[in-house]
């Protein structure tokens, strides 16, 4: 109950729950791993989730050992740079990779190697139904090891796989435009969309080749203010609405009470559907960037991204585009039907056969939409529209049948034909229902309109 | 006496038949058994080696500094943390090696880490300087250097950050040589200061440098920062005029060096001689280097060395000795608080001065040339109390290697008393070793300082 109100109160009007209006601030952080075939700075095999066994994805590069050195992959780079392209970046022609210093197990040289202040991309968007949201920037590095926490003959243990240490990860990092939770869950989808269509990552959430994070607050005025708290390890969009809204409702009340929430990054519990306090972050942590000795600076031609552009495919917003303008497939139902990037080129021969045979295609969209029609990888397009004209087929009506009908139904109904006498022509529907229900085929509700006018006008 | 040939020596009497490698082993090892006790050059030591004539090393005894890794062979950096760690790799440079037909004699001595000049910081104990063991090899390659000048090898390898090839075979009375950045690869040597690391030759005359770097230069593709330029062949540039080459000399008026230079500075005059312009040149104060290589230096160390973090080799981070534990703590402190203010950045800003300083110098003259280091090679015990010890020793080759630019000393003076050695750095713009070669090549071949070739 409580869930429903504050979802409520998030989509986009401010929310007056109490003597305070806060709109809501939010950025998002997004990492995404690449599939590229080899891994980000070294020969590896890129296929940590399909790995047999722990570790057997590794080299000395991977596992950081004294005197191993990083090569860039190519590959990675100009996908980072195709997805930047696709979000209506800027490309940073001179880039380079910075050293970030923390210490973690699953981080085995002590450093990420990942990019600072000239990331490959920056000053993007992307468009929501709910406004556009500024792309600050969008880097490369490479991913983590994974941690395991085990027991083994009844001892507590740590196992580390560096089957995903290395592996190219993007981060995609947006302005604070985000005004509400669903937005936020719909520029997630979107974006994952785009890698999808780009063919350069999985994304599968459940087992985190896609991650979000949240910073957000809280603004009375508009303006940034002085906190930011920042959610992490949320696995899916669903969590990331809940826990936005979640947020919001208890930040809202710690502003409330004329206190400033705590500047510190949060876990999501799904299971008890509430953020919890990991650490502290009253300062910026110092990760003592600097540029990556061991990898030259890069340099890219004009020329180069002009030629990635060209070659980026078509993209999520230019279908639906298209869809529009050659078939008048309508935005809402096109909006899902291109979530599975799987089935565009499929749904592309669809349309244009049904076209050829003057079916209207937005029929065909809405009925698969509506899950009237199925529809899998591998199937025809001639089949799909065969099972879309059984699904409308009308049934030839012996007239005589239809007129008795008609008639069955007027003479039970005498108050909505004085209704209709009188000029209130909406019982038209309720009539035609009443038809309808009487009837076991399938109608042609224009045959059937028609007659019941002319039964209705004797 | 084979283990006192010379690598080109060892090579012609083996094409000519007029030994056997066995016997050449043979005596190295009974150098290496008499010797090493005493010395301490070695940490490991290999007698298995296979005969390989129709390769251009034959199967020579080399002597490898133990930072570069070496497949099932333990090896520390002179390192407590890394006392049990086998590399399951081989570094480039010891694979090209062992293709050309070298066979690894040994795993040589070093400052732990390649931390100094001195080869005292070693956390396996000091190499003595085999030349007067009551004083020091010079560091970080003491023991490649220490191996050559006690004929326990026939030649070797060291690495270089700042002066850790050419300082130590100054001290040693012997040939090092450091190649551009890039011309030879990193790959495998365990990291000190990534910008400036460079793997190179450590020899008994200048033509076994040209033969060895013949044999470990070339593009790496897993060095990233390896050059794709082409690796000329570098004996040609040995016996070669060096009539109407520019020669500049630098560092000649610095307060200090009165003593030393005036014992360097006569040998110069063979220049002339063999028809040689030769003038005195301004180059900016050392101490400008000196502080920005001590700030790139710390900074890059400790990053690089935050990999050992108690979690794997066993061993942890308190087996560092006090020389890293400085480094890593200035280092961090160097790359501290915001990018591009903090003092890594700036000394990067003033690197490129540096460089840009050398570069003017390079219009007026083919080479510059430089004592290698500021003295004689220091007593037993010199570091100790003398936090910037490497700093002060190397500070004539600091801007060189901030640059990138290749450099090789040779003797250039011997001590009759002490029987110590002076060293002349002879610098040269990037990917020109030759010109190194052969301007070094014609001071030895005129002169009697080399001890080889004195023996000849």
């Amino acid at each position: 109950m409580l869930l429903k109100k504050i979802l409520i109160g998030t989509r986009g009007e401010k929310m007056t729950n109490s003597n305070k209006n806060y709109q809501l601030i939010c950025g998002l952080e997004v990492h995404a791993e690449l599939k590229t075939k080899s891994k980000m700075f070294c020969g590896c095999k890129n296929d940590p989730f399909h790995a047999p066994k722990p570790n057997i994805y590794t080299c000395p590069v991977c596992l950081g050992m004294p005197g191993a050195l990083p090569v860039p992959n190519k590959k990675a780079i100009e996908w980072t740079i195709k997805l930047g392209l696709a979000l209506n970046c800027k490309i940073n022609l001179f880039s380079k990779f910075d050293r970030k210093h923390y210490f973690y197990p699953d981080l085995p040289k002590g450093y990420q190697i990942s990019q600072y202040d000239i990331p490959f991309c920056y000053d993007g968007y992307l468009d929501t139904s709910e406004g556009r949201i500024g792309i600050a920037r969008i880097h490369l590095e490479e991913d983590t090891g994974k941690l395991l926490h085990k027991t083994i003959n009844g001892k507590k243990v740590s196992l580390i796989d560096f089957n995903r240490g290395g592996v190219p990860l993007v981060e995609v990092v947006t302005e604070p435009d985000i005004k509400t939770a669903t937005q936020a869950a719909e520029y997630g989808k979107k974006l994952r969309n785009i890698i999808r269509y780009l063919d350069i990552g999985n994304c599968d959430m459940q087992k985190g080749g896609m991650r979000l994070e949240a910073n957000l607050s809280l603004s009375e005025t508009g303006d940034l203010p002085d906190y930011k708290v920042e959610v992490k390890n949320i696995n899916s969009f669903k969590f990331m609405e809940q826990a936005i809204a979640y947020e919001i409702d208890r930040q809202t009340k710690i502003l409330n009470q004329g206190k400033t929430p705590a500047q510190e990054t949060r876990g999501w519990d799904a299971n008890k559907q509430r953020s919890f306090s990991q650490r502290a972050k009253e300062t910026a942590e110092d990760y003592r960037y600097f540029p990556d000795p061991d990898i030259p600076p890069l340099q890219f031609t004009k020329e180069q991204v002009e030629k990635w552009r060209e070659k980026l495919p078509e993209l999520p917003a230019q279908i639906l585009d298209r869809w529009y303008q050659n078939f008048k497939i309508e935005p809402k139902f096109g909006e899902i039907l291109i979530s599975n990037h799987c089935l565009t080129t499929l749904l592309n021969a669809i349309f244009s056969k049904a076209k050829r045979k003057k079916i209207n295609p937005n029929s065909i969209a809405k009925a698969l939409v509506n899950k009237k029609l199925t529809l899998q990888l591998g199937d025809k397009p001639k089949n799909i529209i065969a099972n879309y004209q059984q699904l409308h087929k009308i049934d030839n009506i012996d007239s005589d049948v239809l007129k008795q009908t008609i008639n069955k139904v007027l003479t039970t109904n005498p108050d909505a034909v004085t209704k209709f006498k009188t000029g209130k022509t909406q019982v038209i529907g309720f009539l035609l229902g009443q038809i309808a229900q009487k009837l076991p085929q399938k109608l042609d509700m224009k045959q059937v309109r028609l007659e019941l006018l002319k039964a209705l006008e004797n | 006496m084979l283990n006192k040939l010379t690598l080109k020596q060892a090579i012609d009497k083996l094409d000519n038949k007029k030994i056997t490698l066995e016997d050449i082993w043979a005596d190295v090892l009974s150098a290496i058994k008499n010797q090493n006790d005493k010395l301490n050059v070695y940490l490991a030591i290999n007698k298995n080696f296979k005969s390989q004539p129709n390769k251009p090393l034959k199967g020579l005894p080399i002597a490898v500094k133990d930072n570069f890794c070496t497949k099932g062979t333990i090896t520390t950096a002179s390192s407590l943390l890394l006392k049990d760690f086998v590399p399951q790799f081989e570094s480039t440079v010891t694979q090209k090696l062992k293709d050309a037909g070298g066979e690894i004699v040994g795993k040589t001595n070093m400052d732990a880490w390649a931390h100094g000049s001195s080869t005292e910081t070693s956390q396996y104990g000091k190499t003595l300087n085999p030349r007067n063991t009551q004083h020091l090899p010079g560091g970080s390659s003491g023991g490649s250097a220490a191996a050559v000048a006690a004929d326990m090898c026939i030649a070797s390898l060291g690495s270089e950050t700042a002066g850790s090839i050419r300082q130590p075979a100054a001290w040693c009375g012997v040939v090092g040589l450091k190649p551009t950045y890039g011309r030879t690869s990193r790959y495998g040597i365990v990291a000190m200061a990534s910008s400036t690391d460079s793997p190179g030759p450590i020899t008994k005359t200048v033509e076994d440098a040209a033969i060895l770097l013949n044999h470990i230069a070339g593009h790496d593709p897993l060095n990233a920062t390896s050059s794709s330029e082409k690796t000329p062949n570098f004996t040609e540039s040995l016996d070669k005029p060096i009539e109407n080459l520019k020669i500049g000399i630098i560092y000649h008026n610095l307060e200090g060096l009165e003593n030393v230079w005036k014992l360097f500075a006569p040998q110069l005059k063979i220049f002339t001689k063999l028809g040689a312009s030769v003038k005195y040149a301004q180059a900016m104060d050392p101490k400008h280097a000196i502080s920005v290589y001590t700030v790139v230096q710390r900074s890059e160390v400790s990053s690089n060395l935050a990999r050992f973090d108690d979690v794997r080799y066993q061993h942890g981070r308190d087996t560092f000795g006090n020389e890293a534990k400085k480094r890593i703590m200035l280092g961090t402190h160097t790359l501290s608080k915001v990018f591009n203010t903090h003092p890594y950045s700036l000394a990067q800003k003033v690197r490129t001065l540096l460089i840009k300083d050398y570069e003017k110098l390079f219009k007026k003259y083919d080479v510059l040339i430089s004592l290698t280091s500021p003295g004689f090679a220091k007593k037993v015990g010199a570091t100790e109390g003398s936090a910037m010890f490497g700093e002060l020793e190397d500070m004539l080759m600091e801007v060189s290697s901030l640059s990138g630019m290749p450099g090789i000393s040779i003797p250039c003076y011997r001590d009759e008393k002490t029987n110590l050695y002076l060293g002349m750095n002879i610098m040269a713009p990037m990917w020109r070793e030759d010109l190194v070669i052969q301007v070094a090549d014609a001071f030895e071949k005129n002169t009697d300082w080399n001890s080889w070739r004195k023996n000849d």
